[in-house]
């Protein structure tokens, strides 16, 4: 019997691949791949818990097209999606290059202030943000600021317009830190030699950012793109907790309307057909920014 | 050859090893406790909200004192979730076959008729008069359960309300301003007392409902009490000019501030305490506000200073200012399943008990009757139990034969209604929208 490494024959044998591998790959199929072909069956069907599901065809897939909730659901969450992902990205990168290029021996400190919010409960940060921009019973610190230079308290949250900014300000203040951690790991992966080099050249301050910092940042600026713009488009827990959907349904992302068509409404089948939606929409997204971004990199 | 044998040896017991570790991951990740469904319930278990605490307190009395040999038998546990919560609940347990003994049924009745269809409530009015005790619930309380549910008696009255307007006699009085009887004077006091800066009315736009009750309440005085039961009839619709014209009224009284600042923001605790502090002139709610006007921690205006007044007629109108809308709070029931002799035995101590405690340690009323002699706690009370004893026909309110879908919608978007973000016409539609969507 020719002699082979015992590595080699444990780990070349089908069984024992097969053995090793396969509790993941059932564990993985149970848990993930098994719930979305269940939910994906529901959306074919009407009922509830109470009284049972039974089939209904692509009704629900029609009523998709005809719903006005989900029409305006879903520009809350492209809209929001939006301006929540520039902000975190252009809020964490203006603070890393302040980490870089103007804190140096502060900056760890400062990083760590920064950096705060993202550990902070989401329930906590939004019921914060109640207290600071309510105007009854009890007039918040920011209307008291606008009383303070004669200018009448706002209803922030009693209007969709005014409530979706400070759900805006309230998302990239809490997770800016976490990006100006990315992208300060991109920034001093950038070599000295190179912005020596320029600043010899004659690039100084905003020029040598523009120039020189900002295109090396392209590759993590990207990554921090593509993480931001799924988390944003999938936002609940920062909704709920500040305004709860409202005024009305003013600030109803299509997670949000997908849950209470479920189980507030007990409309588990039109509820499986909206998660559908979002799936679909998180796909067409990621897939277009990240085609984008390989672009970039192909022409950079 | 040996070490050669030796370690292919070890080797085949590495792979088992591998395999075990793995597959015992498995069992772990995967592994659920098998649900078991005895008959017999161990505990009353109750399933109520958090913002009731009045039915809860209550029990925990009786658990104590009438009914301790119930409770020894079967020992009462009460689980509380947020109200907004509820009806995704018993969505979850009544699918699962398991809901608790005693719960609140439903934010809409609705789900609770649903329920009742399926066969997940007990029949009460068959229970309780095998147990003696139906005689214990009073005639109007049960004819106001029979119109929310199909005619049946499917929620036990803890509550008996009757609805109107609070008022604070003194500002009243103060500013030279009379009960108003219509609601042409009812716009008059109130924008006196704007301009005087008293805040008209508090109200909670968080809850959104004691909005949607003014609509109501103008609904049934102008187009009479079956101004809501043609809605859900589809013989009518929210949308119609008469309907919308209620919405537009209410309205009017948001856009000249009466309800003060921030009224999305407003619940229903902070609305109470705006009322009972003096800060606001009125305060439309129902009877089990009594308990908290009773309270003289929380009423620093003092129970003799808060009159009740009814919803004031509407010109022209068909509805009658004797027409209270009237309701059981939030409807509690029974499930079937679980409904033994020792189940019954509480439910039978608690028709008998209920009524005197509830209104001797609250200064609430339900519709249970009071056995023995209780004086009411104050003048207030008085007037609200000879209303009820004197009322010949109620009416419901805006949602009460609404969908649990067109409840919500109508609930969350009643503050952006009043607030002006919302049109009237709009309102309508959506809720409209709601109902015609089942």
């Amino acid at each position: 019997m020719k002699w082979t490494p015992p590595m080699h024959r444990v780990l070349g044998d089908r069984r024992a691949i097969l053995i090793l591998l396969g509790p993941a790959l059932l564990v993985y199929s149970l848990i993930m791949l098994v719930p979305m072909v269940w939910s994906l069956g529901y959306s074919f069907t009407k009922g509830n818990t109470i009284d049972g599901f039974t089939g209904n065809g692509l009704d629900n897939f029609q009523r998709l097209f005809t719903d006005e909730a989900v029409r305006d659901a879903l520009w809350f969450t492209l809209k929001y999606g939006a301006v929540v992902t520039v902000g975190q990205v252009v809020a964490g990168y203006l603070l890393a290059l302040l980490y870089v290029f103007f804190l140096k021996k502060s900056s760890a400190l400062i990083r760590t202030l920064a950096f705060f919010p993202v550990v902070l409960p989401t329930v906590a940060v939004g019921l914060l943000f109640q207290k600071f921009f309510q105007v009854a019973p009890q007039t918040g610190p920011v209307n008291s600021l606008l009383n303070a230079v004669g200018i009448d308290s706002i209803d922030f949250f009693g209007s969709a317009g005014s409530a979706f900014w400070v759900l805006i300000g309230m998302d990239i203040w809490r997770s800016m830190g976490f990006y100006a951690v990315l992208l300060f790991a991109g920034l001093v992966d950038i070599p000295d030699e190179v912005l020596e080099s320029a600043r010899l050249d004659g690039a100084s301050g905003l020029r040598l950012i523009r120039h020189i910092v900002l295109p090396l940042s392209l590759p993590v600026l990207m990554s921090s793109l593509i993480f931001s713009i799924n988390g944003t488009l999938k936002v609940f827990d920062s909704v709920v907790a500040l305004t709860n959907g409202g005024p009305g349904s003013g600030t109803t992302p299509l997670t949000l309307y997908m849950f209470q068509t479920s189980f507030t409404y007990s409309d588990y089948g039109y509820g499986s057909t909206i998660a559908l939606l979002l799936t679909v929409v998180c796909l067409l997204v990621s897939l277009v920014v990240y085609r984008v971004s390989q672009r970039d990199l192909t022409e950079g | 050859m040996s070490p050669r044998m030796s370690r292919a040896h070890r080797a085949r017991l590495s792979l088992f090893t591998a395999g075990a570790a793995s597959l015992s991951l498995l069992a772990t990740a995967c592994g659920g406790s098998g649900a078991s469904s005895s008959s017999a319930p161990k505990d009353f278990s109750y399933l109520s909200v958090t913002e009731n605490t009045a039915v809860k307190t209550a029990l925990t009395t009786l658990s104590k004192g009438e009914c301790e040999a119930q409770n020894k038998a079967l020992p009462l546990k009460v689980e509380t979730v947020p109200q907004a919560s509820l009806d995704q609940k018993l969505q979850l347990l009544a699918g699962q076959d398991a809901l608790p003994v005693q719960f609140a049924a439903g934010n809409a009745p609705a789900l609770t008729n649903q329920l009742e269809g399926s066969g997940k409530i007990a029949d009460l009015e068959k229970e309780l008069k095998d147990l003696g005790v139906l005689d214990q619930i009073e005639p109007a309380a049960v004819s106001t359960v029979k119109a929310l549910y199909d005619g049946k008696l499917a929620v036990l009255p803890y509550e008996y309300n009757i609805e109107g307007i609070f008022y604070n006699k003194k500002l009243f009085t103060e500013n030279g301003i009379s009960e108003p009887a219509t609601w042409d004077a009812l716009v008059d006091a109130s924008a006196k007392l704007e301009s005087k800066g008293v805040q008209p009315f508090s109200a909670s736009g968080q809850q959104g409902w004691p909005l949607t009750r003014l609509i109501s309440g103008y609904l049934y005085r102008s187009l009479g009490p079956d101004a809501l039961k043609k809605v859900a009839e589809g013989k009518a619709a929210l949308t119609d000019p008469e309907y919308v014209k209620a919405a537009e009224e209410v309205a009017e009284l948001g856009k000249k501030g009466y309800f003060g600042k921030g009224l999305g923001s407003i619940d229903y605790d902070t609305a109470m305490n705006q009322f009972l502090s003096g800060k606001a002139a009125m305060f439309y709610m129902g009877s089990w506000a009594l308990s908290n006007i009773s309270d003289a921690e929380q009423n620093k205006v003092g129970a003799e200073n808060v009159g009740f007044m009814p919803f004031p007629a509407v010109a022209g109108g068909k509805g009658a200012i004797g027409q209270y809308p009237s309701n059981v709070g939030l409807g509690i029931t029974l499930a079937r399943k679980s409904f033994d002799d020792k189940a019954g035995d509480w439910t039978a101590c608690i028709a008998k008990n209920y009524g005197a405690t509830v209104l001797k340690d609250q200064g609430a009323i339900s519709g249970f009757k009071v056995n023995g002699d209780v004086k009411d706690a104050n003048e207030v009370t008085t007037q609200v139990r000879e209303t009820i004893g004197g009322s010949k026909q109620n009416v419901l309110w805006f949602e009460a034969l609404f969908s649990t879908k067109a409840t919500t919608i109508s609930q969350t978007n009643a503050a952006s209604l009043v607030s002006g973000s919302m049109t009237p016409q709009k309102f309508m539609q959506t809720v409209q929208d709601a109902l015609t969507a089942q």
